[in-house]
């Protein structure tokens, strides 16, 4: 294996294998390469017929796809995982704390934190929100926050989700076919559970119902339909939960409160853990052309008769422009140093850094404010000039839309493909739970792997793969 | 449960039934279409087979005239054709991925496996045509996915409205199938037509009997040669035998029943369909001569259609 310039998470600089790693590494060692093969080929044999695909927008030959999995599992210590969680903890509670401000009073706005400007003309910002409190001021339930490694003791905030999150199916299958695959590798490492998951997140959901819903709240998993990418993800919660999965047209508003179409008549419904982006929600509210959401379901919020889960408006937080500013956010609502540290980023929209960064395209990666899953960024290391050029003049006509970051040493972890093991680039999405009891995290999370070698995207639809993510005990010190 | 997952899981199953009838009726259409020349009419019995799945008029739609090739080729893969196999199990999928949370794991992966074989023979037939030998495999494959769904359902859902109302979609489907195949055969099996009985009728009873898996069966209760009339008892009145209309009433009766004592009332659902099982408690094949087989066909099969519509305005709607 040669040696990289970047932080290997199994093999340390000079050469010695981490501590955390020592019982993988062990085991990668005494697995030949048919071993490893051969679980490679049994997991892609369970994904297939478990059905758990996600489909490529505009990809007309395959409309489901399995995303690649890799068999060796990505490990993080249990006081690393500890340090990561607080900051995870902080950073959503802040998060929460943000939207109740912007969509009250605007303290941070009015101290000069953050400048109005890139909230109010924030296409995500829902003016329908303002003065309307939600239940326990909590607008963001579930949070996937995007982390990644460039050393063994900093995490970087690389992205928040504030809207509707997606991944944690893979977290919970990606544990299911390991322990089958390799069960006794799996036992001896002492992992931590991640399954009480979905109990988790019925108990978050359950605690924000409106009040007048009483002990037992009917809850429900809103889904575009079996065509959107994440559907799998969608059934697979809502069978968790033990809740119906229902589509915009399953819904019904009558005299302010939300029901479902049930074979015994209408059924009223308190809580939406809704997979559907804002626009699509309520053709009266947002898109009047959207055929998948509830016509009067934003009445029904607003009335206060049913909880949306994540909240409405919540994108003006997960916005790139705005996550530049999340260490003051952090500080201004819980007057603590942030934990997790923020990438550095220029925001074009300031003349200097728009300068700096159209003189260093060929280094830095280029992103759109709104833009995600990778589409429309430029990595500059990667790019030809040609590329590099035409972006250059798309963003030199629209600075404010976009935001710049160095390209960053992500870390790497070991990674099986035909023909052997090498290091490949890594990043992490937990996910992040917040109920009128707390903010919950299950130790583990998402990793997701770029596969080609050399590859920074980890994104699916790029052709990034996922691994299990092991958060596992202290080796005993000898 | 939603009234649209009780919709999807009546239809994953009609079309899972209806993919194995189509398979059946290719099959024995095989048959008869390879015997020798004399013995029977080949686009003639083509013509049948088509007009048996109900898509005879679809097929004249998109081609002139009736022959073999065009046929099997409407019949197994035109897109064109609602009914085809390869459409039959797609849209039993797209139902049963619609609801996969009211599916049981092992009903989910028999489906979507047999879907990706599925797709794996459509891509080939695409690509390059199938040979005859493939064609008959891809039958199998259609019969025997039928066969596991139903068989996973019966074993491992539970017994509420979701596994009662893809019940009832199997027995709808299966009551109209049956009433099909009789239907476009109806003048060789009247009671007279035993004087005619050539070598062509002894075929063409027993093609029947295959169409519904009944060969073994038939001898079972009969002991005795394959009389028309027989033919037409089993599959009609005989309450043993499954794909009797009478055995697929006394089904959708109880199916139907099992929905309303869950949810303490009952509709016109039940009523007719107690109506329709009580009309044939109460025949006899003599009634059934004497008014005229294809009468008391076209009737059953319109009263059939009536159920699947009333079942649907009482439950999957609104």
């Amino acid at each position: 294996m040669a040696q990289s310039a970047f932080f290997d998470e199994m093999t340390a600089s000079g050469g010695d294998v981490r501590a955390v790693y020592g019982r993988i590494s062990r085991w990668l060692d005494e697995s030949p390469p048919e071993l490893l093969a051969a679980r490679r080929e049994q997991a892609e044999m369970m994904f297939r017929r478990i059905g758990i695909t996600f489909a490529v927008y505009g990809d007309k030959e395959a409309t489901e796809r399995l995303i690649p999995f890799d068999i060796i599992p990505r490990v993080l210590s249990r006081t690393e995982w500890n340090r990561l969680e607080k900051g995870l903890v902080q950073r959503v509670k802040a998060l929460n704390a943000f939207l109740a401000d912007l969509y009250g009073k605007g303290d941070i706005l009015r101290a000069g934190v953050v400048p109005s400007d890139i909230i109010y003309r924030n296409p995500a910002f829902r003016p329908e929100m303002a003065g309307r409190p939600v239940p326990h001021n909590i607008y963001v339930h579930i949070a996937g926050i995007d982390i990644v490694r460039v050393d063994d003791h900093d995490f970087y905030v690389l992205e928040d989700n504030a809207r509707t999150p997606s991944g944690v199916s893979y977290m919970l299958e990606n544990r299911e076919v390991m322990m089958r695959l390799l069960p006794d590798l799996f036992a001896s490492c002492g992992v931590a559970p991640v399954e009480n998951y979905p109990e988790h997140l019925r108990a978050s959901l359950r605690s924000v119902a409106p009040l007048r819903a009483g002990g037992d709240p009917t809850i429900v998993v809103l889904t575009p339909g079996q065509f959107n990418s994440a559907y799998y993800e969608h059934s697979f919660l809502a069978d968790k939960l033990g809740v119906e999965l229902v589509e915009g047209r399953d819904l019904l508003v009558r005299d302010g409160f939300v029901y479902m179409r049930t074979t015994q008549g209408p059924k009223r419904v308190d809580v939406i853990y809704r997979r559907l982006d804002d626009d699509f929600l309520d053709p009266l509210a947002f898109r009047p052309d959207s055929a998948l959401g509830v016509p009067g379901l934003m009445s029904a919020y607003q009335a206060g008769n049913v909880t949306l889960a994540n909240a409405v408006g919540t994108g003006v937080a997960d916005d790139k422009a705005v996550y530049t500013y999340m260490p003051e956010i952090i500080r201004f609502y819980t007057g603590e140093e942030p934990l997790l540290k923020n990438v550095p980023t220029w925001r074009c929209r300031e003349p200097d850094a728009l300068k700096y960064v159209l003189e260093h395209l060929p280094d830095l990666v280029v992103k759109e404010v709104n833009g995600s899953g990778g589409y429309g960024m430029l990595v500059g290391p990667h790019a030809s000039r040609a590329e590099i050029e035409t972006f250059g003049k798309k963003l030199a006509a629209d600075p404010a839309n976009f935001i710049a970051q160095p390209t960053l040493s992500l870390s790497t972890c070991p990674t099986s493909f035909p023909g052997g093991v090498g290091p490949r680039h890594v990043d992490l999405r937990p996910f992040v739970l917040s109920g009128a009891d707390g903010v919950r995290v299950v130790p583990g999370g998402l990793t997701r792997v770029a596969l080609k070698e050399g590859s920074l995207v980890v994104n699916s639809s790029q052709g990034g793969g996922t691994k299990d993510t092991w958060v596992i005990d202290d080796p005993q010190l000898a | 449960m939603l009234a649209r997952t009780a919709d999807s899981l009546f239809w994953f199953a009609r079309y899972m039934e209806r993919a194995d009838f189509v398979a059946r009726i290719v099959n024995t259409t095989r048959r008869l279409a390879s015997l020798p020349s004399g013995e029977s009419n080949v686009a003639n019995e083509w013509e049948a087979a088509l007009s048996a799945v109900g898509v005879l008029e679809a097929y004249e739609a998109a081609h002139d005239r009736v022959e073999p090739n065009t046929a099997i080729e409407f019949l197994l893969f035109d897109a064109r054709n609602p009914s085809s196999i390869v459409n039959c199990i797609e849209s039993g999928r797209v139902n049963a991925r619609a609801v996969r949370t009211a599916l049981t794991i092992e009903t989910w992966q028999t489906i979507n496996e047999g879907w990706q074989e599925m797709k794996k023979v459509q891509a080939k037939h695409q690509a390059r045509g199938l040979g005859t030998e493939e064609l008959v495999a891809f039958l199998d494959l259609a019969m025997k996915l039928a066969l596991d769904v139903d068989g996973s359902a019966y074993r491992t859902m539970l017994r509420n409205d979701a596994y009662w109302f893809s019940r009832l979609g199997l027995y709808v489907e299966r009551a109209d199938n049956t009433a099909r195949i009789l239907d476009v055969k109806y003048n060789i099996l009247l009671p007279e037509s035993e004087h005619v009985g050539g070598s062509l009728d002894y075929f063409q009873w027993n093609a029947i009997l295959r169409a519904v898996s009944a060969v073994t069966s038939y001898h079972w209760i009969y002991r005795d040669g394959v009389k028309p009339w027989l033919i037409a008892d089993l599959l009609i009145l005989r309450p043993e035998m499954p794909r009797s209309l009478l055995a697929c009433y006394g089904e959708i009766v109880r199916f139907l029943d099992d929905i309303s004592g869950a949810y303490g009332r009952q509709g016109a659902a039940q009523r007719r369909a107690r109506q329709i099982l009580g009309r044939l408690e109460n025949a006899t094949m003599k009634d059934v001569f004497s008014t005229g087989l294809h009468e008391f066909l076209t009737d059953f099969i319109e009263d059939n259609n009536s159920i699947g519509g009333a079942i649907a305005e009482q439950y999957l709607l609104d």
